[in-house]
């Protein structure tokens, strides 16, 4: 009786691992399977620093028992011998679809955009999910948890990937042989989140990255104010999203600067998210690292660029040649930078390109133990859950793998993968190394044969004296079946054999040409070797590019540093009432500009000669939307809620070209798709500073606001938002501000109130705290807005475009508006009809403080001509058109105290011009913001033949690439868009 | 206009909304009247004459009569100065100067459907011409003349063969007064070897391989092919399109071509030479500065983009857009700017455009024929436009100052054909209207 329980327990042992003690059985009697399963002789990782060199492993219910060099093996154990091979915890993706049911792509809705949410009961918005469970959606996928199970990994993390907050995970371990009883794990295992919209939802908002933001903070506030039971209904988002608070709160980043963004959500609402990069972190490392947050991490690293056709080159930027160079590196940089992260199959197109890309990683410098780290204990720990997954501990599940050697040497061989004491065979451990040369003996002719390769999946190669034949070879289960051909292909020889144990040579059946059956022999000659010694390899290190400040192609080897620096002799332009100075010295200091006089000493300062030459302030462009990654959020017709300071991409190459063109400061307003825009952000141009690094201390409010054909969205066939037409655009200021005013009203009185990031921006127009940069065209418009500001007792500070601005100036004076406006457009649309080039000067006449704006990448880089365009239509003086570009636009942003001007004290943004400003033959030299050269025409050919030098090493390396057999993709250009106002 | 705003105080509702309608239509289509033909002689003394050729006469001597230039000399010549004398001491004199493929008088509002006529539907078809379409009374075009933009090419846009354009000056009642040169040539869009990602299908925005750049070419050539074996044939039916390409093959037309690439370029030239095009220019050419051995020996003009442009590629020089222009100049070969990739309106920028590749080096005699007698020898006008010479048509223009600077770019007088055009425009009537309003004139 004793031996067929015991029978039985061993056929069963391998597949009811923990039997559901409390289910009645009816296919047979009860058993339970107390044994134990010991691998002895092994190296075993318990953690990837906790080594023991020759020990056992001890498992029993599928679980740990202990792992050590000094167990004690209980009698009722299996024991499996593993000498000469390792044990390693088996791998965890913590950022996994498996399993889980995604949804599919909603259709398109047709021309109109959709507004109103579709559900009832639920949050307002319909990307906000939380309430989704992975576990509702979960069904355990054999034919995938064998390929990640192929990859080494024993536990994924799975969930629902769609939407801006997702709902909750489910944590799987790929137990073959169990049920989901065995293999869920945690069916709440983490909270989620992205930037991005569900695919299967249609409503319009938020319409961009930075009303996704908005909606997220939002979303947070309402869940505060809904817990401590202040909403009258249900809000079964609100619920879940407050019941998975204490859950592990995982963020979709997919991008270093949005990696920040994401952080700083969590920030402000108290919340630490672990978060899923992009795998460009290496490029920002100091702010990543500062986030403190733990990451997971993509290898997906990109293949070279097939650029074997000489005009394909010119499409394929330096900025991406760069990162395929550099992409494997990321994982070495956030280990050198001590950064928590695990390492994700996400992104990759299967599991079975991880090996391959994980190699690589630790190619380009990723130590194997910080591997090691990201693939057990640190996804492990991500999930709360290092007692039961990421060790060989005692207690935690038995989830390990066993291999030849080193499990991050590419000649290692996995063999097997246990989950939960459920084994898996990835390549049979039992087979023989048939690998090495042999003397083929067929029938008296002798056929020099090699065998080279994996062990499991040997390839073979058939000499007949020198000459190559065409041959195959078979190896499976220690049988192996071979064939090669003569005389060009008409001959072919079959051959089937199994190894003997205790020789290295073989035999078997050989078959004849004829069909006549017959034997071979194979005699061993010589061992099988690695071709390539590993001290090749390490010499053979890969180059890597440095890093730059961007890292794209006319970036900073390191940032640059602010100077003193003594101008002297230059036409200076003050843009004050001294005007233009002739002789004049100018000396940088401190960042300042220190002292405007003649013949002042240089002391320590750099002198630069500027006879000749002449030197304003920077140019500043009150309206533009480069370096945005986003510029309207169409959504809503009202998007106070949303920043541009979210969205500032400090890598635009339109940054570097409008410093070659002399401008230093913006406004980077949000686009004209609504009444009410969003906020602007200022900037200073610091080309090599990471995004907040260019947003102005203690910068001013703005916000945009816009009228006409846009917000009625005349010109894109739209028929269902409100406003259609003008009469709607006063309507809807004149709601919003009252609410506004409601609302600021209750909350000054102290009386309870949901916080509405929309109304506080809006209150703070209504206290005089913000200003509107209104975006306007016609008269009719102008005069109404101007009206519905009085109406609520504030001002409007900016008109921008305002081409009809010149029909109503006086009431634009009246009222203490100033106006940003385009030098000579007009006849792009019906609404600028009436638009004439003599705007800026009538308006400037009337006592209207008026600059001239870009809202145009190209135009921007010329803003100095645009100016003298003022003195042709109009007939400004010199000194006056040059304000248009300088103090003007200061005085509208309220930067008039600290840039705009030459003027002692103000902040040194400056530039050295090769003649008259206004002039079309002038260039600007040299382009300085607060001391610091951001261009210079020197530097800026010295970049040219960098980049020609660094563009030409990469090709050479991809072409080198491409001819060793690697996979390449397409060339292509990726380009940045382009904003203008009306970009959707 | 102002008399409408006396009528509107009559009571007589019917005729107020008939006369607000009416105002609304003149308010829209104002335009300056043409001038009369020259009857009396004109004199220019005293200025620096920029005659469009390379050459500059500091203090000259123009003279016109019948629209054409009588004389083109020194002031010091001791000649009887004929009929009304300017005296333009310190002032500059250009020719015309003339905007090559522009969609002017097709476009008037871009926004706005109903006024757009450039883009006919269909592929290849030469046999649509612009000419037919242009409106002579745009306020647009007119807005070109105070900037001393008098001539242009009018040509449709998009498929592949647009069709046909013609060469018209600015001052005219109707298409066929302001006809120069009728249906002076075709207009062909090269394919690209790369195209853009179709962002809203899923790709990636930005460029990738044009996997179908074959095909098209070779649609190109199976449409030149069956052109030219149509022209010899006797067949009665008249296959317009087909039809409209025989001044190709026999020379009296010109086949203006866009391509900026190398490749597109190289293939362009081979391609359209191959198969029997006559006359090749060049339109666009961002690449052209890499290939100069190759346009010069295949005898290539080049109508180069303006300068108002973004390098193509984030790693090219920030400055390749302005010196393009020079680059190809410095090469050798013949060249002219056009900007028919921006808005109309942007077009009385083009002396601007000059001014800056002189930013970069070019000498200003240079950039100016590169609106003058470059466009016109590259147009086939130069018989009559495009330079001040003795019996050329007096299409000139008077400025206070240096024309390619935006501050002295001031134009006191513009001559058609000898006909001294207004350099009044919608815009500066609305000016006016209002300096009168806040000044009390």
């Amino acid at each position: 009786m004793k031996k067929l329980i015991f029978a039985l327990c061993l056929l069963w042992c391998s597949t009811i691992l923990t039997a559901q003690e409390y289910f009645p059985e009816n296919a047979g009697v009860k058993v339970n399977n107390n044994n134990y399963t010991a691998f002895t002789n092994a190296k075993i990782y318990v953690t990837p620093t906790q080594i023991i060199e020759k020990g056992t492993l001890l498992i029993q219910h599928g679980k740990i028992v202990s792992a050590s060099s000094t167990v004690s093996i209980p009698k009722n154990s299996i024991i499996i011998d593993l000498k000469g091979k390792s044990i390693y915890p088996s791998f965890i993706d913590v950022y996994s679809k498996f399993g889980v049911e995604q949804p599919k792509k909603k259709p398109g809705s047709g021309r109109s955009a959709e507004y109103a949410p579709s559900r009832d009961g639920y949050y307002w918005n319909d990307h906000i999910m939380p309430e989704n469970k992975a576990i509702a959606q979960f069904k355990y996928d054999d034919k995938e948890a064998k390929v990640l199970r192929e990859a080494g990994f024993g536990v994924v993390n799975s969930h629902i990937q769609d939407g801006i907050a997702r709902g909750t995970g489910v944590l799987i371990a790929l137990n073959g042989e169990g049920t989901d009883a065995n293999r869920i794990l945690d069916d709440k295992s983490a909270q989620y989140f992205s930037l991005d919209k569900s695919i299967a939802k249609g409503q319009s908002y938020p319409s961009s990255l930075m009303g996704a933001l908005a909606l997220l903070r939002q979303m947070y506030s309402d869940a505060d104010w809904y817990s401590k039971g202040n909403s009258t209904t249900t809000d079964l988002s609100l619920e879940a999203l407050n019941a998975n608070k204490n859950l592990v709160q995982i963020f979709e980043a997919k991008d270093k600067g949005n990696d920040l963004r994401a952080d700083k959500i969590g920030d402000a609402n108290g919340i630490q998210y672990t978060i899923l990069g992009g795998g460009n972190e290496f490029e920002r490392i100091e702010e990543i690292k500062a986030t403190n947050a733990k990451f997971i991490i993509p290898i997906n690293f990109p293949d070279a660029y097939d650029i074997s056709n000489p005009y394909a080159v010119g499409y394929v930027s330096l900025q991406d040649m760069r990162f395929w160079n550099q992409a494997p590196t990321n994982p070495k940089v956030l280990a050198d930078n001590g950064i928590q992260f695990s390492l994700t199959t996400y992104d990759l197109k299967s599991p079975s390109n991880f090996k391959e890309k994980l190699m690589k990683a630790i190619e380009y410098g990723l130590p194997k133990t910080k591997a090691l780290e990201a693939l057990t204990t640190v996804p492990a720990q991500i999930l709360g859950k290092s007692n039961q997954i990421g060790s060989l501990k005692t207690g935690a599940y038995a989830n390990f793998l066993i291999t030849s050697g080193d499990i991050f040497d590419s000649s290692t061989t996995l063999f097997e993968n246990w989950v939960q004491g459920s084994k898996s065979v990835i390549n049979s451990i039992d087979t023989k190394d048939i690998r090495g040369d042999y003397n083929l003996n067929v029938q008296g002719k002798m056929y020099a044969m090699s065998i080279m390769g994996e062990v499991s999946k040997p390839s073979i190669e058939v000499k007949q004296d020198t000459m190559k034949l065409t041959s195959k070879i078979a190896y499976d289960n220690n049988w192996l079946t071979m064939s090669f051909a003569t005389d060009k292909g008409e001959h072919t020889y079959r051959m089937t054999g199994a190894t003997t144990e205790g020789s290295d040579n073989l035999s078997g059946l050989l078959v004849l040409p004829n069909g006549t059956e017959t034997k071979f022999t194979a005699t061993k000659s010589k061992a099988f070797e690695e071709k390539e010694g590993k001290d090749d390899k390490a010499k053979d290190a890969p180059k890597v590019m440095p890093v730059m400040y961007p890292n794209v192609g006319y970036g900073f080897a390191s940032k640059p540093k602010s100077e003193t620096v003594l101008f002297k002799n230059a036409t200076v332009w003050t843009s004050e009432e001294a005007g233009i100075l002739k002789n004049t010295d100018v000396l940088i200091k401190n960042g300042k500009i220190a002292k405007i006089g003649t013949n002042l000493s240089a002391g320590g300062a750099k002198v630069v000669d500027a006879t000749g030459k002449h030197l304003t302030a920077g140019i500043i462009d009150e309206h533009s939307h480069i370096a945005a990654l986003a510029v309207n959020e169409s959504g809503h017709n009202s998007t106070a809620e949303v920043k541009m300071e979210d969205v500032v991409d400090p890598e635009h190459m339109g940054i570097y070209h409008s410093l070659a063109g002399g401008v230093t400061s913006l406004q980077l307003l949000h686009g004209s798709a609504n009444p009410i825009g969003g906020r602007s952000a200022i900037l200073k141009l610091k080309w090599g500073e990471e995004a907040d690094g260019l947003i102005y201390d203690n910068s001013p409010k703005f916000i945009k606001f816009a009228l006409g054909e846009n917000v009625k969205q005349s010109n894109w066939g739209s028929f269902s938002r409100f406003p259609q037409t003008r009469m709607g655009v006063e309507q809807l200021y004149m709601n919003y501000f009252q609410r506004a005013k409601e609302y600021d009203t209750k909350k000054k009185n102290g009386e309870p109130y949901r916080y509405d990031e929309e109304m506080e921006v809006l209150a703070e127009i209504l206290n005089g705290e913000r200003f509107i940069s209104c975006h306007s065209y016609v008269q009719s418009e102008i005069n109404m807005m101007m009206k519905v500001a009085e109406h609520f007792g504030f001002r409007i500070n900016t008109f921008t475009h305002i081409l009809e601005g010149y029909k109503v100036a006086d009431k634009m004076a009246e009222h203490g508006a100033g106006a940003g406006t385009f030098s000579d457009w007009w006849a792009y649309k019906y609404e600028v009809n009436d638009a004439i080039p003599y705007n800026a000067a009538i308006m400037q006449k009337q006592g209207v403080v008026t600059a001239i704006n870009s809202d145009d990448r190209e135009m921007i880089r010329r803003l100095n001509q645009e100016a003298a365009k003022t003195i042709k239509y109009g007939g400004m003086t010199e000194l006056e058109a040059w304000k248009m570009v300088t103090i003007n636009p200061a005085k509208l942003l309220h930067l008039d105290d600290r840039v705009g001007s030459i003027k002692e004290g103000k902040d040194a943004d400056v530039v050295l011009w090769s003649g008259s400003p206004l002039s079309v033959y002038s260039k600007a030299e040299r382009t300085m913001i607060e001391g610091t050269t951001y261009f210079d025409l020197e530097t800026d050919k010295q970049n040219r033949e960098k980049i020609k030098k660094e563009r030409n090493e990469l090709v050479t390396m991809m072409l080198k690439e491409k001819s060793g057999g690697k996979k390449t993709q397409g060339p292509k250009q990726s380009v940045k868009r382009d904003f203008t106002c009306e970009s959707l | 206009m102002r008399s409408i705003t006396k009528f509107k105080t009559t009571k007589m509702k019917k005729y107020i909304t008939l006369l607000i309608a009416c105002g609304l239509v003149l308010q829209t289509m104002a335009q300056q009247t043409p001038a009369p033909k020259q009857t009396e002689a004109i004199t220019i003394e005293g200025a620096t004459a920029h005659l469009g050729n390379g050459e500059v006469i500091e203090s000259s001597l123009i003279m016109f009569e019948d629209g054409k230039l009588t004389f083109v000399g020194d002031s010091k010549m001791k000649i009887a100065r004929k009929g009304k004398v300017i005296d333009a001491t310190g002032k500059h004199v250009y020719p015309g100067f003339i905007a090559p493929a522009k969609t002017l008088g097709l476009i008037e509002i871009d926004a706005v459907r109903a006024t757009k006529d450039e883009d006919e539907l269909g592929d290849f078809i030469p046999h649509v011409r612009s000419l037919i379409a242009y409106n002579a009374e745009s306020k647009v075009v007119e807005s070109m003349r105070p900037n001393g933009v008098l001539i242009a090419q009018i040509a449709p846009t998009g498929g592949r063969i647009s069709g046909t354009s013609s060469i018209v000056q600015f001052d005219a009642w109707n298409w066929e007064d302001a006809a120069i040169k009728v249906d002076d040539g075709v207009h062909l869009n090269w394919p690209n070897t790369f195209r853009q990602g179709r962002w809203w299908a899923g790709e990636e925005r930005g460029y990738q391989p044009n996997k179908d750049y074959g095909e098209q070419t070779q649609a190109v050539v199976t449409f030149f092919k069956n052109a030219a074996a149509y022209g010899k044939s006797t067949s009665k039916e008249v296959n317009p399109a087909f039809a409209a390409m025989k001044g190709i093959f026999d020379g009296s037309q010109k086949l203006y071509v866009h391509a900026d690439g190398e490749k597109e370029i190289i293939d362009a030239i081979n391609t359209l030479k191959a198969n029997g095009t006559k006359e090749i220019v060049l339109i666009g050419g961002y690449h052209a500065y890499k290939i100069p051995e190759f346009l010069k020996s295949n005898n290539i003009p080049v109508l180069v983009q303006y300068t108002h442009n973004l390098p193509v590629y984030d790693d090219d020089d920030y400055d390749l857009p302005y010196k393009l222009p020079k680059l190809l100049v410095d090469a050798g070969l013949m060249v002219a700017i056009q900007n028919s990739d921006a808005e109309n309106f942007q077009t009385r920028n083009l002396p601007f455009y000059a001014g800056q590749v002189v930013q970069q080096g070019l000498d200003k005699e240079v950039a100016v024929q590169l609106l003058t007698g470059n466009t016109a020898k590259i147009l086939g006008i130069d018989d009559l436009y495009g330079t001040l010479e003795n019996g050329k048509s007096a299409t000139l223009f008077i400025s206070e100052g240096d024309a390619l600077d935006m501050a002295g770019n001031q134009l006191t007088h513009a001559f058609i054909d000898g006909r001294s055009v207004s350099l009044e425009t919608h815009q500066t009537e609305l000016w006016k209207r209002y300096l009168g309003k806040y000044e009390g004139e």
